[in-house]
């Protein structure tokens, strides 16, 4: 278990600027994303062209990691179409839970959180905003909760 | 807390041999030595405890109230000790006033359902304070819901205590019940809570004390405290979990119909008519947590065997230390600062989330807790998503306090 893995350089810039941080106003869709455990709590805005995330930004409170996690995500989902961020959700999600999974260099920066896996009372704080990115995409809720 | 203290410690307290009644302190966690700062959330078990808990299991088992071969009788002996010794423990007038239970929820949940809620009218207040845990606070809106009783909350200040006069304020002739830690989880405040009963009295209410983060680090005499009933968890006092005990005075007890129904509570069961048991049996159906029982019993023993003076004098003595060292490292802030504080240390680091914290303190293998600690009231009222806490019981010693200093400078380290 490597600190150095978890709190890497990159994550702490993030977290301490955040990119695409505040609000879109409507038509922009959202959702609110909650963490019991930590009071984490986010809301992810995502303006659509077509299938495009033509825009997306995110805010809210929580821990370094989650905070990070939706910077990162906001900056490599910006401009792709829907089934693009549907794929790269999928590798995010293994990277941060499967066994030896080895970050594709499509992730890009996404693969910073590669670290995150060591430590499992943290992946959900990683995994939030893509849940919460989700959930403004679909039809459902619009209220996603880690427990 | 130092008023607290009736007698001085007879010897000097010796917390090296405090720690070597606990195996689980030998434990290395992330190649460190732990630090075992979380004992508010769950406290660890001597081996008194464990050892009697196999010596029930290897040598006693068997139903309670029910057979009368040798072991049934034996474990009910056991069980029966075990009650005993809780009312010693606290000092109630009678066996009959112990009632065992799976903690401070289940007890307080007991007193909404079986005394509140059949007596409580639309219109009726119950009145807590704002620091309480979320089981002193949950269970009183159920029964509001249920019943149409209002729920009332006495504000606390910027220290975290209770704002006394307000309280009184908020005491009317509809109050019914009062509800109150005395001892706060979240922010160490130590409540006077016999002020707070005999206010209450005066005003016609009944009080339900939330003692499960009090009963480790204060004497508690429920008679001397006059409260109607009193709700402790085995696990915060070195006992299992699963078992807790529910005080209550034998008259109220004797009004309150049963909350749940089944074995052990009743006399005669027809299809007709059943008839209930006396109390305690009354209200608790079905088998107990008889070993639960055996190993709070042996906690007691342990306690008293240290003293809980002594115990809450070196916790004392620990927490001005710690109390000073963190206001030493940079971008502390202290949330809970009550003139009287019993070993609780809830805190903030600027720029870092709690969340954060725990885990930089984790892989140095210092355990606190972080989060709302069950008390998100307390959180808003500070304005805080949540603090990291740090607890003491009575086997930490001052390696504890300077692993979590190493800890928390570690943190500032990696945060910048
Ligand atoms: C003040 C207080 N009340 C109630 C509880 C609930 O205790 P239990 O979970 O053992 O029922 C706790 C435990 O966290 C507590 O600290």
């Amino acid at each position: 278990m490597q600190l150095q893995d978890l709190y890497r350089d990159l994550i702490l810039d993030h977290n301490r600027h955040p990119r695409n941080f505040g609000r879109l106003g409507a038509p922009a869709r959202q959702a609110l994303g909650h963490n019991p455990l930590c009071g984490d709590q986010l809301t992810v805005f995502v303006r659509l062209e077509g299938e495009k995330l033509a825009d997306v930004r995110f805010e809210g409170s929580g821990c370094a990691i989650s905070t990070a996690s939706a910077s990162l995500m906001t900056e490599a989902v910006k401009g792709k179409d829907r089934a693009t961020v549907g794929a790269l959700y999928d590798q995010v999600h293994a990277l941060l839970t499967e066994d030896g999974a080895q970050p594709d260099a499509s992730l890009g920066k996404l693969a910073a959180l590669s670290g995150v896996r060591e430590f499992p009372a943290r992946v959900k704080c990683a995994t939030l905003c893509w849940h919460t990115l989700n959930a403004a995409l679909g039809e459902g809720s619009a209220t996603v909760s880690t427990e | 807390m130092a008023a607290n203290l009736k007698t001085a410690p007879a010897r000097p307290y010796d917390v090296a041999r405090v720690r070597a009644d606990f195996p689980i302190l030998a434990t290395t966690v992330h190649g460190h030595p732990l630090a075992y700062l979380d004992s508010a959330a769950s406290s660890q078990r001597p081996r008194a405890v464990l050892q009697a808990i196999e010596d029930y299991e290897t040598h006693s088992h068997a139903n309670v109230h029910r057979g009368v071969h040798a072991l049934s009788q034996a474990a009910t002996a056991a069980f029966e000790g075990a009650r005993e010794r809780v009312r010693r423990f606290i000092n109630a007038s009678s066996v009959r006033e112990v009632i065992f239970v799976r903690g401070t929820t289940e007890g307080i949940n007991l007193v909404a359902q079986s005394y509140a809620r059949p007596s409580l009218r639309p219109g009726d207040e119950i009145l807590i304070s704002a620091l309480e845990h979320h089981a002193n606070i949950v269970p009183w809106q159920m029964v509001c819901e249920q019943t149409g009783a209002v729920l009332k909350v006495a504000p606390i200040n910027r220290r975290g205590e209770l704002e006394f006069e307000a309280y009184l304020k908020l005491l009317s002739p509809r109050t019914r019940i009062v509800g109150v830690a005395h001892v706060s989880n979240a922010l160490g405040t130590i409540l006077p809570v016999q002020r707070i009963i005999e206010a209450a009295h005066a005003a016609g209410a009944v009080v339900v004390v939330d003692g499960a983060q009090a009963v480790p680090h204060i004497p508690v005499d429920v008679q001397a405290l006059g409260a109607d009933f009193y709700a402790f968890s085995g696990h915060k006092l070195y006992g299992p979990t699963g078992i807790g005990v529910l005080y209550g005075r034998e008259q109220l007890l004797r009004a309150m119909p049963p909350w749940q129904g089944g074995g052990d509570m009743i006399l005669t069961v027809s299809f007709e008519k059943t008839t209930y048991n006396e109390l305690p049996y009354r209200l608790e159906a079905g088998t107990p947590n008889i070993s639960g029982a055996v190993g709070l019993a042996a906690a007691m023993d342990y306690v008293e065997g240290l003293g809980i003076e002594a115990i809450a004098a070196h916790e004392h003595r620990l927490l001005q230390q710690a109390t000073a060292e963190l206001l030493r490292i940079p971008g502390i802030e202290l949330i809970g600062t009550a003139a009287a504080k019993a070993s609780v240390l809830s805190f903030t680091m600027k720029g870092v989330h709690p969340h954060d914290l725990g885990t930089i303190l984790d892989s140095q293998g210092v355990a606190v807790r972080t989060g709302h600690h069950c008390a998100m009231p307390v959180m808003t009222f500070f304005g805080v998503p949540a603090t990291a806490r740090a607890s003491f019981g009575c086997y930490n010693d001052e390696s504890d306090i300077a692993a979590l200093v190493r800890g928390l400078n570690k943190v500032r380290e990696v945060f910048g």
